[in-house]
């Protein structure tokens, strides 16, 4: 008898422990779909319990973000921003993580950690820079700049997750065309490519998503309204001198933020042993 | 270009020849990435340190080279070694948090229980969504009027709305909220790389150790722990950079405030260098984590070397 007691008072310990995880994690955006529709007479009023809606929930806030402000043009642009990465990333770092995955000896290691490394440089390290050379090439306030300089990180990252891929894939396939009359390179584009096709398809989630999640960049290269992408058109274009508009900035926070999160959740465990570079074995 | 060279058919010509041959194939394939990383990372990593040498401002873009002078004039101003101090203590704070609540929950998250990976998908939140726009949350949930977190301690009878905390107008609950929000968002991450290196232990190695009476703690801290360590130090790696650069939570939370009191080097770089166009002092300041970058580095290939042997 004590003993299942003992045993059923873990299993409470373990699920309160657990809630109080789940929580933690999900509490702000609980907060933020709270906030995005509730009418701004019940949003500030401090009698009123913050925790559930005290008057019927409005769509009002989401209305004024398309009517009256940015927020398509700013969604517009984190959509074009992001192909345009996508594009300039499939297109360098495929052939990169191929070359090397296939280099013999360990030159093609050396050369992916290397790349990889520069994954770590921040961006508020170059970022000045960075804003002298796009000044220089007219792009000050542009979101092309983000264009240009975006695939500063996604290249990195993505050849390296590409070098882990290609790796796996057995060599002979390859070779199996060349000795059919195949030339190498018709052996990458005809053999690998197309079997390579779903790591393909999580670079250009991952790529999509770290455009999205990016901030310092914007931040410093663009400050017209109408050249913002999302992130940071809402984090900091819909505050009016001193007064935020929280129901507007959740309901936009919230509408940027769900499509990362269902995407990041999909590809987390391919992301996790990009990282890591197989330190698990 | 070259892909215009492959799909005719077959015609003699150099560029045939050329991608013929292993090495120089492997070359031209990883050119575009190599250029692009050089011009547009290395480039401006050189650029950075010549700056923070010499006397370059927005309002007067000379090249002139002073030497050292931007760093010791840095030095010498006690409000960037308040900084200095803010950074250090905002990535250990926040990685120490973080890795606490990563282990913790990640050892909640190995036993099987219904909804598990419903719940592990919830709890990854915070480490997916844009941190941007998690700090404007978490803004709102820290107001000095309207905060939910104030409601309910009052509503819980802990304190009066007359004396209710000022959570980012005090110094140290200021940096007490900003340290909070990024373990926050790294604690998911940390949770991810604890499991991953624990579901990798082999069974029998742990089995083995039971037999010859290994118990619980001794399983956890002298097995499970040595052999995850690689990995937790790659994920610890890249906390650590991340923080340690990192410009957004305190832009948006604070700006530094209050009175400079959560300050960290990547603000402190970009209130100079960009909001006031002093960029050799900016880039001289941004420079000061350059150090940090390269232990981090060094252990890191420390660590990649040691697998492969």
């Amino acid at each position: 008898m004590p003993r299942t007691i003992t045993r059923s008072l873990g299993q409470v310990a373990f699920f309160v422990a657990l809630a109080f995880f789940v929580i933690l994690a999900t509490f702000p955006f609980y907060w933020m779909v709270i906030t995005a529709f509730k009418p701004n007479s019940d949003l500030y009023n401090l009698g009123n319990n913050p925790f559930w809606f005290n008057q019927r929930p409005t769509l009002d806030h989401v209305i004024y973000l398309f009517d009256q402000t940015l927020f398509a043009r700013w969604l517009l642009n984190s959509l074009i921003i992001g192909l345009c990465v996508v594009i300039i990333t499939v297109i360098t770092a495929v052939p990169a993580g191929y070359a090397m995955a296939r280099m013999t000896s360990r030159k093609g290691e050396a050369l992916g950690i290397a790349i990889f490394l520069t994954y770590l440089v921040p961006p508020t390290l170059l970022f000045l820079p960075l804003s002298r050379i796009i000044a220089e090439l007219g792009l000050q306030n542009s979101m092309w700049s983000l264009v240009l300089v975006y695939p500063t990180f996604t290249i990195p990252f993505c050849s390296w997750l590409l070098m882990g891929f290609f790796k796996a894939l057995p060599i002979e396939i390859e070779e199996a065309a060349i000795v059919d009359g195949c030339s190498l390179f018709g052996a990458f584009i005809k053999m690998a490519v197309p079997l390579s096709v779903p790591a393909i398809l999580t670079v250009v989630i991952f790529t999509f998503t770290l455009t999205l999640q990016e901030f310092v960049y914007a931040l410093t290269f663009i400050s017209s309204s109408d050249q913002k992408p999302i992130t940071l058109g809402v984090s900091t274009d819909l505050i009016r001198g001193d007064v935020f508009f929280w129901g507007e900035i959740m309901a936009g926070a919230l509408i940027a933020a769900a499509p990362v999160a269902i995407a990041y959740n999909l590809f987390l465990d391919r992301f996790i042993s990009g990282i890591t570079g197989g330190a698990v074995k | 270009m070259v892909v215009v060279a492959e799909t005719l058919p077959r015609p003699a010509t150099r560029f045939q020849f050329l991608l013929d041959r292993r090495d120089a194939l492997e070359a031209v394939l990883i050119a575009p990435a190599i250029l692009y990383v050089l011009l547009l990372v290395g480039l401006p990593l050189l650029l950075a340190i010549y700056y923070s040498v010499s006397a370059y401002t927005l309002y007067n873009p000379t090249w002139h080279f002073v030497g050292l002078a931007n760093f010791e004039q840095i030095i010498q101003d006690p409000t960037f070694t308040h900084t200095l101090a803010n950074t250090f203590i905002f990535t250990f704070g926040s990685q120490l948090l973080g890795l606490v609540l990563g282990k913790f929950g990640a050892f909640l998250l190995l036993r099987p229980f219904p909804g598990r990976k419903i719940v592990r998908a919830l709890i990854i939140l915070p480490f997916a969504v844009p941190v941007a726009l998690a700090t404007i949350a978490w803004r709102w949930m820290f107001d000095s009027l309207y905060s939910v977190i104030t409601w309910t301690l009052i509503a819980m009878g802990l304190v009066e709305r007359v004396n209710a905390p000022n959570w980012l107008g005090d110094p140290h609950l200021a940096m007490l909220c900003v340290i909070i929000i990024n373990a926050w968002r790294f604690f998911p991450f940390a949770i991810v790389i604890f499991l991953a290196g624990i579901t990798a232990v082999p069974q029998d190695v742990l089995d083995a150790a039971t037999i010859d009476g290994a118990g619980f703690w001794r399983r956890n801290y002298q097995i499970i722990l040595p052999m995850i360590l690689p990995i937790v130090a790659i994920g610890l790696i890249f906390g650590i950079v991340f923080t340690f650069t990192d410009l957004s939570i305190v832009f948006l939370l604070t700006q530094g405030g209050p009175v400079g009191a959560t300050s960290v080097l990547g603000f402190a770089g970009f209130q100079t260098g960009i909001v006031s166009g002093d960029i050799s002092h900016g880039a001289a300041i941004s420079l000061f984590m350059l150090p940090v970058l390269l232990v981090v580095v060094i252990f890191m290939l420390r660590f990649i070397r040691r697998r492969e042997i």
